[in-house]
């Protein structure tokens, strides 16, 4: 196959000790301390919205609306790619436990929340966009998974496509199988053609599966083992640093995607 | 677009396994509707429920993967040649060629309900249910992949009941960059626990059969299902139906309500309609999302009524199949393939009372004749809208 071009438009990325893309370069370099605790800011949300939104919607609309801003693009008219390993962690816990001790008294508002395209439906309602907009999974390999489509669609339909990868954290029982103990979410605005707003050039390639790319920071190597959609990280490390990038992520069971590319000024 | 060839396609429902069970029982106006017998604490509702399930379990080789969910995919795929078909392209093509994506909303979430059912003393998931790859959503996806052996892209796409529509754009954008050369596309939904008492506490479900487009329609009966299809470029088989277009678009109104005037609906056929290269007018028969909502069917009956001519045929064959979910896409679109297949259009089932929002294209019985166009609308919670349009290959 081609190589799919892209360019970077614009990033986001929340993580407990990180609040934003902006903090994120000068936490790597040692610059900044890790951030106070708290929750997502989730700003494109209408505030009562934001109240009572699972932590899901929280995480997937705080990393999207900082790389949509970045991006200066009208999220009105932006397709987009929701990506996560397990959907909202917290709600599955809450919805196997009520149907195992009383399945009449299901909440009907977190059975709908319960969908893995909820944070997809908030930012569609929260944004009024109209375009097209997917919520997919791939298990450990969502973050590749999800960046493939995602620049597919840029490509095959050539217009930008938001990307923004997420996983909360685990709850109840279910925490031993998915073992997932640190909240991450991130999101890349990627365009089929470089306009002045490009920070980057990405060529993917599909290869076969081959040894994954660790990031430099042992941090980000440490999420990376806690969170599937942080397996996104060599490559949001390259790119904060402004460096070339040449990684391999995970996009299925049996396939991996060659990522190469340099930052543009 | 350039369409793709569909060179297999198979559904399995409550009708019964595989096509001949779906043409048979749609000929025969027979509903796969019965009483709700599934639930450990039953609700009075109708299901559409795929009978034998419990004593089919997985090949001892792929015992990893076993659940309700993946016994159906497992079934479904085994109908019609299709597990051959899916097995011949990655030797024509290599499997790192061949794509996976696969549509589902309720995934294996049964096995983690049945676990949370049976947990130890010390809460922990019993022994023979600590199976890492079911509790998650991408357990069809990941068991399809392994059963087939294939090593290309594979990718679940979860947007509720407009999931296994998805996939076949997902699939094409895939083709057509030449990331591979074939796809395995499709999608199966399961009864559980979730689904029934998770529609049922937004007094969405029918305590009686679901009746689409009747004026005084009860709400939906849950059904499950698995179907799937192979794309691969037109060339390879020029006489096969093809995948013309597809649409996809978002509601941006409200989580599980759509929207009234219908526009994410209306902009996925519009969608769709143009990536075909088709006028509206072109159209021999719409089945419809009907779910016998309220809503989505006033909705969608309206939309029907102001788009298309009047010889346009339009039906929701959510009578016979009840409403599959993240499966409904793949099903219909195998019910748009067997109209184009067979020449034959399946009467909207169990509208005793036709909504006067219906307009002429209803079809209320069976009808016979030529179908080249076909469509299939499929739109779900979140407002997420999906719009597939199926034509006749080439004569020879």
């Amino acid at each position: 196959m081609r190589g799919l071009e892209v360019f970077v438009q614009g990033a986001g990325l929340w993580a407990p000790a990180v609040a934003t893309w902006a903090d994120f370069k000068p936490w790597l370099d040692g610059a900044l301390d890790d951030a106070e605790p708290g929750k997502p800011r989730a700003e494109v949300l209408p505030a009562n919205e934001r109240r009572r939104a699972p932590d899901s919607v929280l995480l997937a609309a705080t990393a999207a609306g900082q790389a949509v801003a970045a991006s200066g693009l009208d999220p009105a008219a932006l397709a987009s790619v929701f990506s996560s390993a397990h959907g909202d962690q917290a709600i599955t816990d809450y919805m196997c436990a009520t149907l195992a001790e009383s399945p009449a008294g299901l909440s009907p508002t977190r059975f709908h929340n319960s969908v893995h395209n909820a944070p997809a439906g908030y930012w569609t309602i929260a944004t009024v966009c109209h375009a097209a907009c997917s919520a997919v999974s791939a298990g450990d390999a969502s973050f590749g998974a999800g960046l493939l489509e995602a620049a597919a669609q840029a490509i095959a339909d050539d217009h930008p496509v938001l990307l923004a990868a997420f996983d909360t954290r685990g709850y109840g029982p279910l925490l031993s199988m998915t073992k997932i103990t640190l909240p991450f979410s991130t999101a890349l605005v990627l365009s089929p053609s470089r306009t002045p707003q490009s920070t980057a050039r990405l060529v993917i390639t599909t290869t076969p599966m081959a040894p994954v790319s660790r990031t430099r920071d042992d941090r980000l190597q440490a999420w990376a083992t806690m969170n599937p959609s942080a397996a996104g990280l060599p490559l949001l490390e390259a790119l904060a640093h402004g460096t070339g990038v040449d990684v391999v992520l995970a996009a299925s069971a049996g396939m991996a995607l060659h990522i190469t590319g340099e930052t543009l000024t | 677009m350039l369409p793709l060839a569909i060179t297999a396609f198979t559904a399995t429902t409550a009708l019964g396994p595989g096509l001949k069970a779906q043409s048979d029982g749609l000929a025969a106006s027979r509903s796969g509707l019965r009483r709700n017998d599934f639930s450990h604490a039953p609700l009075d509702t109708w299901i559409g429920r795929v009978d034998g399930l419990e004593n089919m379990p997985l090949p001892v080789d792929a015992a990893v993967w076993e659940c309700r969910n993946n016994r159906l995919a497992w079934l479904a795929m085994n109908q019609d040649g299709f597990a051959d078909a899916a097995r011949e392209a990655p030797r024509r093509h290599g499997s790192e060629r061949v794509a996976v994506v696969m549509g589902t909303s309720t995934a294996s979430i049964g096995a983690t309900e049945q676990a949370y059912r049976t947990l130890t003393e010390g809460g922990a998931f019993p022994q023979d249910l600590q199976r890492r790859d079911v509790h998650q959503p991408n357990s069809l996806t990941g068991f399809i992949q392994a059963v087939l052996g294939l090593q290309g892209p594979a990718l679940t796409i979860a947007t509720a009941c407009s999931s296994s529509a998805k996939v076949f754009a997902a699939a094409e954008r895939l083709i057509r960059l030449g990331v591979v050369d074939a796809a395995v596309v499709g999608g199966v939904d399961t009864l559980c626990e979730s689904v029934l008492f998770g529609f049922n506490s937004l007094e969405l479900v029918s305590s009686e059969p679901c009746r689409p487009f009747d004026v005084t329609r009860g709400g939906i009966s849950i059904g499950e299902a698995g179907g799937f299809a192979l794309l691969e470029r037109r060339e390879v088989a020029p006489d096969a139906p093809r995948l013309a277009g597809y649409g996809e678009s978002s509601d941006a109104h409200h989580m599980s309500t759509p929207h009234p005037e219908g526009l994410g609906a209306e902009l996925a056929l519009r969608d769709a309609l143009a990536r075909a290269g088709l006028d509206a007018s072109e159209v021999d028969y719409i089945n419809l999302h009907g779910t016998a909502s309220l809503k989505n069917d006033e909705v969608e009956a309206a939309l029907v009524a102001r788009s298309f001519r009047a010889e346009t045929r339009a039906s929701s064959t959510k009578g016979f199949t009840g409403h599959t979910l993240g499966a409904a896409g793949i099903v219909e679109a195998a019910y748009a393939l067997l109209a184009i297949r067979n020449g034959f259009i399946p009467g909207n089932l169990n509208a005793s009372q036709p909504d006067p929002a219906c307009g002429p294209q209803m079809a209320w019985r069976n009808e016979r004749q030529p179908v080249r166009v076909a469509l299939s609308n499929s739109f779900g919670f979140g407002g997420n809208n999906a719009c597939l349009a199926f034509v006749a290959g080439e004569r020879a």
